[in-house]
Parts: structure tokens; C-alpha cells; sequence
């Protein structure tokens, strides 16, 4: 059975119409990537999984149990709204660390405040994090104290305190000089060994080609093509895959 | 007249000074909050409800508001207003919480978007996302507006000597009116100590808060 099951996902701004109907479904381990040239809808699509959009349209479904109904989204309650977002993580292309804790406590905040344990629980699961993303002896730093890969690295370990069914990745690297990106594009690698299933909307080819599972191409709000990504790098159907993937390389 | 027998007088006139100024602020900071977050409503008539009081308190002199908060109870309701501390309180608590809402509006204004997402998709209530990720940024960048906003209210508190609060100018002009004009110039001293001691608080603050950006 799938983890995750869009169907027909639709979202407009006004008149702008950005989603025009999404479905996509991914399975437990597997990572997705969703490439696309600006203003083609992905980061709208991950915002509307992780509920800082409400689509206008289409369902979503985590491990079979349908959590967005967007003919039904006015009956959810703040906290359903809650529980859902928990299903879900979400890595920012800007990091948003909160500047005025240090490492450990931006990762140890959310879990405390929602009481996922005692306090040495999340303390040692924090470390363990920490350690995982390499960061280990700078625990005690402040965010503005961190090159932007290592506050990324702590955004990835703060989404992961969570334990999400889930992990998106919203551009993690285009915030970052050119020779910071090897060093979180590394840490996203290895969780795909950890079994994380992920979905990453990326302007990193050659990262999508090797670590996806699956690939989405996206265009003006619709998947223009999706699959492996030997079909959508080395053999595109689509005349405007081909293109993108020309102006790219 | 003795040096310390006028000294001791302008102190009892300061502590009055020093009473409007700490309870004003104990009530305004709290009621700034509260209009901040009603002109920053959603709901649009609470926020130009706010929005025209605001300009009405900031668009008229305080010591216009002070009269009419001593003297239009008496003239219009019948009920003469007998405490002038308790007028001055409300006419300062009233104008400085008009001030206070809208540095607390631009500082809350000024937190980026990704701070209250960040905190949505770790599963914090509105409340939490407010109170343990935004207020102490906000606290942060509010302090150089709010410590000059202070430091106005210290010398603001005389202004209450209008509806014959027996603040510290009222006492100097006693003695004024006896002949003793030095206590009139006198009285800057305190509020020069006053004034000096809030300025090394705020410093300290500032830098307590330095550690993070």
C-alpha cells in the first residue's frame, strides 16, 4: 500500500490558477523528486501537503487514511490541522532556524512543547540527530553562528525530532553557495539508506537522477511527466521536458 | 529655605512622578499588546475600530486627553472625577498603550513569515508559535523604539502637574511662588538620575539580547 496518495490536487491564487490537478502516489522508502522550471507549481504542491496552503481541490492520503478532503477542509479543527501538518515535514529553502536557540534546543523545542517524551528522551534522540548531520560539536552554537549548509543540516535534524511519515524538501539548496551544497545534498543521501520516504523539489539534476526512485516533471500546474529517472533524463516523452532539461544541462 | 528642606519636598513631588510613570507602564505595555493584535485583526471592522482610536490618541496632545479625562466625567455624566492620580493614570495609560500598539505592531510585523510556518509544520499551536518562537525576536527589536518611548514618558509624567497632580513641578512652582526660583531649575536632576538609570537598564537589555540575530 502507498504512504502517500494525492489525488487531483487543485489550488488557485485569485485567478491564477497554479495547481490544475495533481495526483501522484509514493511508497514507503522511496524518494520522489519534482524538478520544474519556476512558477510551475512545486513548491505550491509541497506547501499544500503540508498544509500552509488548503488546496481548493483533490485528497490526500497518508497510509490509506484519507487526512485532506478538500470538500470537507472547513470541517477540520485547528488541532486535526495539527495532527495532519505531524504527518509531514518540511525542510525550508530558507532554513528559518530560530535564531534565538541554539542547536540542540531548535531541535528539542517542538518535540518538548508537543510532550513526545520525557525531557532526556528527546534530549538523547536530539543528539543522536545531531550527530547524524555531523554537527555534533556544534550543538551549543546559535544559528547565526553556522554557515548556511550547517543551519540546513540542523532544519533537516529538527524536521526529522518528528519522526514525519513523510520528510519534503523545499529547494534545500538554493539558499546556498555553490560549495555548501555537496554537505546537505551528503545528509539527504544517507537518510534515503535510513529508509526515509521524501519528497524533494530540487534544481539539482544530477542529485534528482541519482537519488530519486521516482522523478516528477512539473509544468504551468500539471505533471507533465512522471517516472524513473532513467525515462525523464535519459529517454523524456515530453517535447517540454526535453526543452527544460536542455536549458538546464 | 534649606537646600535639604526644598531637596526633600521635590522628592516627595518625584515620587509621584515615579508612580505615574511605573503603574503606566505595568497597565500600557499589557493594553498595547492587546490593541496591537486588534488593529492587526483579521476581522476588519475590530481593526478600524482600533485603527481611528489610535490616530484619535495620537493625533491630539496628551495634555488635551488629561483634561478630558478629569473634567468630562463631571460635566457630562454628573460624576466629578475627585482622584487626579487616578485621571492621570487613565489619560497616560490610554495614550502611551496607542504608542506601544504600533511599535508592537511594526516589530511583530517585521518577523519573517518563515518563523510562524517553521513553527506550523512542527505542530505548534498559534499560541506557541507566539509566545516561545516570535515574542522574544519581537522583544529584541522593540527595545531601541520602546526604550525612547520610556524614557519620553519619564518627563511626560509632569505634564499630570495640569490637573494639579502634586507631581514634582507642581512643587518646584510652590516654591516659585514664594520668591525661590532655583527648585524650578533644580528639578532637571532628577529626572537627569532617572533618565541615566533607564538608559544603563536599556543598554544592558540590548545586550543581554545580543546573542542572536
Amino acid at each position: 500500500m502507498s504512504v502517500l496518495e494525492v489525488k487531483n490536487i487543485k489550488k488557485s491564487f485569485g485567478k491564477t490558477e497554479v495547481l490544475k490537478g495533481i495526483s501522484f502516489s509514493l511508497e514507503k522508502g522511496e524518494v520522489l523528486s519534482i524538478i520544474g522550471s519556476s512558477g510551475s507549481g512545486k513548491t505550491t504542491l509541497l506547501r499544500c501537503l503540508n498544509f500552509l496552503e488548503f488546496a481548493d481541490g483533490g485528497t490526500i492520503s497518508v497510509d490509506g487514511e484519507t487526512i485532506f478532503d478538500a470538500s470537507s477542509v472547513k470541517k477540520l479543527s485547528d488541532s486535526q490541522i495539527r495532527d495532519n501538518r505531524l504527518r509531514f515535514g518540511l525542510v525550508f529553502q530558507s532554513f528559518n532556524l530560530f535564531p534565538q536557540y541554539n542547536v540542540l534546543k531548535n531541535i528539542t523545542l517542538a518535540p518538548s512543547l508537543l510532550k513526545r517524551g520525557t525531557s532526556e528522551q528527546i534530549e538523547q534522540e536530539a543528539l543522536a540527530l545531531i550527530e547524524r548531520v555531523g554537527l555534533l560539536e556544534k550543538k551549543e552554537n546559535y544559528p547565526c553562528q553556522l554557515s548556511g549548509g550547517q543551519q540546513q543540516r540542523v532544519a533537516i535534524a529538527r524536521a526529522l525530532a518528528l519522526k514525519p511519515d513523510i520528510l519534503c524538501f523545499d529547494e534545500p539548496t538554493s539558499a546556498l553557495d555553490p560549495e555548501l551544497t555537496g554537505e546537505v545534498l551528503k545528509v539527504i543521501r544517507d537518510l534515503k539508506s535510513g529508509d526515509s520516504t521524501m519528497i524533494v523539489v530540487t534544481h539539482e539534476m544530477e542529485f534528482a537522477r541519482s537519488v530519486s526512485d521516482k522523478v516528477i516533471f512539473m509544468a504551468d500546474g500539471v505533471i507533465e511527466e512522471m517516472g524513473t529517472p532513467e525515462q525523464i533524463f535519459g529517454n523524456p516523452k515530453s517535447p517540454k521536458t526535453k526543452s527544460f532539461l536542455n536549458q538546464i544541462v | 529655605m534649606s537646600f535639604q528642606q526644598v531637596s526633600l519636598s521635590l522628592a516627595a513631588g518625584f515620587l509621584e512622578n515615579c508612580r505615574l510613570f511605573f503603574e503606566t507602564l505595568l497597565f500600557s505595555i499589557p493594553l498595547g499588546l492587546l490593541i496591537s493584535f486588534c488593529t492587526m485583526s483579521k476581522f476588519k471592522p475590530l481593526s478600524f475600530v482600533f485603527k481611528i482610536i489610535v490616530w484619535c490618541i495620537r493625533g491630539t496632545p496628551l495634555m488635551l486627553q488629561l483634561f478630558v479625562v478629569f473634567y468630562v466625567p463631571g460635566l457630562v455624566f454628573g460624576i466629578p472625577m475627585r482622584n487626579r492620580m487616578l485621571a492621570a493614570l487613565i489619560a497616560f495609560v490610554i495614550n502611551y498603550a496607542c504608542y506601544f500598539s504600533e511599535i508592537f505592531r511594526g516589530g511583530i510585523e517585521s518577523i519573517s513569515k518563515g518563523q510562524y510556518e517553521a513553527g506550523q509544520v512542527l505542530g505548534l499551536t498559534k499560541r506557541q508559535i507566539f509566545t516561545k518562537i516570535i515574542l522574544l525576536q519581537v522583544t529584541k527589536r522593540i527595545v531601541p523604539p520602546m526604550s525612547n518611548e520610556i524614557i519620553t514618558l519619564v518627563k511626560d509624567t509632569s505634564l499630570a502637574r495640569v490637573i494639579a497632580v502634586g507631581e514634582i513641578l507642581l512643587a518646584a512652582e510652590r516654591f516659585a511662588g514664594k520668591g525661590v526660583i532655583w527648585p524650578l531649575f533644580f528639578t532637571g536632576v532628577y529626572f537627569l538620575a532617572f533618565c541615566g538609570l533607564l538608559t544603563l537598564l536599556f543598554g544592558y537589555i540590548e545586550k543581554k539580547l545580543s546573542y542572536f540575530n
